[in-house]
């Protein structure tokens, strides 16, 4: 099956001021990652904040242009793309943020916000929005009468819904999904997973999940890539990574997160230190002042994505360079 | 004897549309060098039970208890003067969010020595040597110059370093860490839950971790208390709780979690949290509870082997429960 979305080598860099008379400098958010997306399939991607999961986001969904790189959507090429084009392409991608108590209009009733991307890009009537927009709630699993209410008059898991129901009301093809469930208590985090991966099946869509929660990222990814310091370490089919990680970075994020079973104490690998400024990243590796197996050539020269053990890593240890003195 | 008594701790608020219970008959005790877990989803009331402890709820907080005794002095019957004496020195607490907690118009080095300031006999250089002292305790790397350093300064990680050095200067006996890490990175977090044990091993002090992750309950903590809605629902050992919970919302909130999942549906509560005009008359987690009787859902349910339920729940099997009983 084609794919719904190619990205390649896609970076996002973006011009800082640093005061008055210094230079401006640049952060390069998101710096060369490749990937696609297929029909039914979601790709999620991990990492942690500042690793450019939601700049990612912001050019999938054409909310800016990549500065770097192509994004094929649909078979066509967005980057220089006329407004014509764009304007067909941006109703295909849709996207859910984080918070749900944020992300809705406090002004709007439920049932307007939901008609809103239909009188914005289609041609419906009046009456046919709203029948769509009570056919979609019904879908959401929002009751009839929630129509007439305001954003403040729902719990968060049903504000969620909504913002859920509102980014399917053009029928995309492509969902992104930016940390949908994170502000959600444990048993609504539930409900909404589940409706998340229904919808998956009765549109058929392909999803771009951005999560930190690598155990949500389990449940439902089918393919996972993880993210640090704005390039793709490591991306592997879901299995395969949390089976056999091999990145020391997607070893030591799994090993942090709290696993709800007191019987397996294990030994957890405790990363030194914090992100790096992305001002300024390390050079060679970006990981390797908090990498417990760096060597020489880690420091000078930044690893690529080669593919190892039916998965992609970025690492020296993993895929040693030709020619330099592996890690003893 | 318990360092930490609490029976019976009830808190309500007189809000605009009548009194509202937030925390419900709560009985907690914590021993010396114990590490109590509560765990609960937002609205159950466990930030309120402990910020009734310190004294820190506004004067619309009405709070009766049957016994409120610190390190034996009674707490209720305590004046204001003589509660600052311990309150910051025997009992202190870390809020989730380190960035809104320290104040950003003063220096690091300024609100560790404040506590000292306050409740320790120390001149200026025994403070500031002291202030130094707990950086290098909860890992700060350069300490000394990271005094002159204001929260803005610093990262969320670091910040709640600070959070700990403060809560921890005066050498409390019990250490109340309200969620903690959640608004940090999973490998931050690491770090900070690994500070607090080690703390609490090195100094011998008690901490109660209130959090809504089960995950993190299950790597820390060697008491458990569930609550709900209010109510102090079950309390067990952690093992025995992750192993055999004896409450039907304990049990639901388990099998909720994407990692104990075996289907690609998760096991989800329906409904919601009761709220001040939707309470309940019998057992507040009748309505979403798959084993709720008549019974339930009109008398308050006695405390049973350690649950507050009619149908304490033995391996999965609610025990005295009409349903089973035909079945057997």
């Amino acid at each position: 099956m084609s794919p719904v979305l190619i990205a390649q080598d896609l970076a996002r860099h973006y011009q800082v001021s640093r005061g008055p008379f210094a230079e401006t400098a640049t952060v390069k958010a998101l710096d060369g990652v490749s990937f696609t997306l297929e029909k039914g399939k979601t790709l999620a991607v991990v990492g942690e904040s500042g690793c450019g999961k939601s700049t990612l986001a912001r050019l999938v969904t054409m909310i800016e242009p990549p500065t770097q790189g192509s994004l094929i959507i649909d078979g066509q090429e967005i980057v220089g793309a006329t407004p014509a084009t764009m304007r067909t392409l941006r109703p295909r991608v849709q996207i859910v943020f984080q918070n749900p108590y944020n992300s809705l209009n406090p002004r709007q009733k439920i049932g307007k916000a939901l008609e809103e991307p239909l009188l914005v890009n289609t041609t419906l009537s009046a009456a046919q929005r709203t029948e769509k927009a009570r056919a979609m709630m019904a879908a959401v699993g929002l009751r009839p009468e929630h129509y007439d209410r305001y954003p403040h008059m729902f719990s968060g898991g049903q504000r969620q819904r909504i913002a859920i129901a509102r980014a399917l009301m053009l029928d995309p093809e492509i969902l992104v999904l930016d940390e949908p469930v994170s502000a959600l208590d444990i048993s609504i985090q539930a409900q909404v997973l589940n409706l998340i991966a229904d919808l998956q099946q009765q549109h058929n869509l392909a999803y771009l999940f951005i999560s930190h929660d690598l155990s949500v990222v389990r449940h439902i990814a089918d393919e996972v890539m993880v993210m640090y310091l704005g390039r793709a370490v490591e991306k592997a089919p879901r299995d395969v990574l949390f089976g056999n990680p091999q990145h020391p970075y997607t070893q030591a994020l799994l090993s942090a997160t709290p696993r709800p079973d007191p019987e397996k104490k294990r030994q957890r690998i405790v990363l030194k230190g914090e992100l790096p400024s992305p001002i300024n990243p390390p050079p060679g590796c970006t990981f390797h002042p908090r990498c417990p197996l760096a060597y020489d050539t880690c420091r000078v020269l930044n690893p690529a994505l080669l593919p190892h053990g039916g998965a992609e890593v970025a690492c020296h240890v993993v895929n040693p360079p030709a020619g330099s003195a592996s890690a003893a | 004897m318990a360092l930490l008594d609490i029976q019976n701790l009830t808190v309500e608020f007189s809000t605009g549309s009548g009194a509202f219970r937030a925390v419900d008959r709560v009985s907690l005790s914590v021993d010396k060098h114990e590490v109590l877990a509560i765990v609960g989803e937002s609205g159950s009331g466990k930030s309120v039970a402990m910020l009734a402890l310190m004294g820190l709820l506004p004067w619309t907080a009405r709070i009766t208890a049957d016994r409120l005794e610190f390190d034996g002095k009674n707490l209720l019957t305590m004046g204001a003067a003589e509660r600052r004496r311990i309150v910051g020195k025997d009992l202190a607490m870390i809020f989730q969010e380190p960035m809104s907690s320290l104040n950003p118009c003063f220096t690091v080095g300024y609100q560790i020595t404040e506590a000292l300031k306050t409740h320790m006999p120390m001149d200026k250089g025994q403070r500031r040597a002291r202030a130094i002292e707990l950086l290098e305790q909860v890992g700060i790397p350069g300490a000394e110059s990271r005094l002159s350093a204001f929260p803005h300064q610093l990262s969320g990680g670091m910040n709640q370093r600070v959070m700990i050095a403060i809560a921890i200067a005066c050498n409390p006996k019990l250490l109340i860490a309200d969620e903690p890490t959640t608004a940090l990175d999973v490998t931050i977090q690491a770090q900070i839950l690994e500070l607090l044990l080690k703390l609490q091993k090195d100094n011998g002090m008690a901490l109660v971790l209130i959090t809504h992750s089960m995950g993190v309950v299950a790597e820390t903590a060697e008491r458990v208390s569930v609550q709900y809605a209010g109510q102090k629902v079950e309390e067990q050992r952690v093992g025995p709780l992750f192993a055999n919970p004896r409450h039907p919302y304990t049990a639901a909130l388990l099998s909720a979690l994407p990692e104990r999942a075996t289907a690609k549906r998760l096991p989800s509560i329906p409904g919601v949290v009761p709220g001040q005009f939707d309470r309940p008359t019998g057992c507040l987690f009748s309505p979403r509870c798959t084993f709720a009787t008549d019974l339930c859902r009109t008398t308050p349910p006695p405390l049973k082997d350690g649950a507050l339920c009619h149908y304490p729940l033995v391996n999965g099997v609610p025990q005295g429960h009409p349903g089973t009983e035909k079945a057997a």
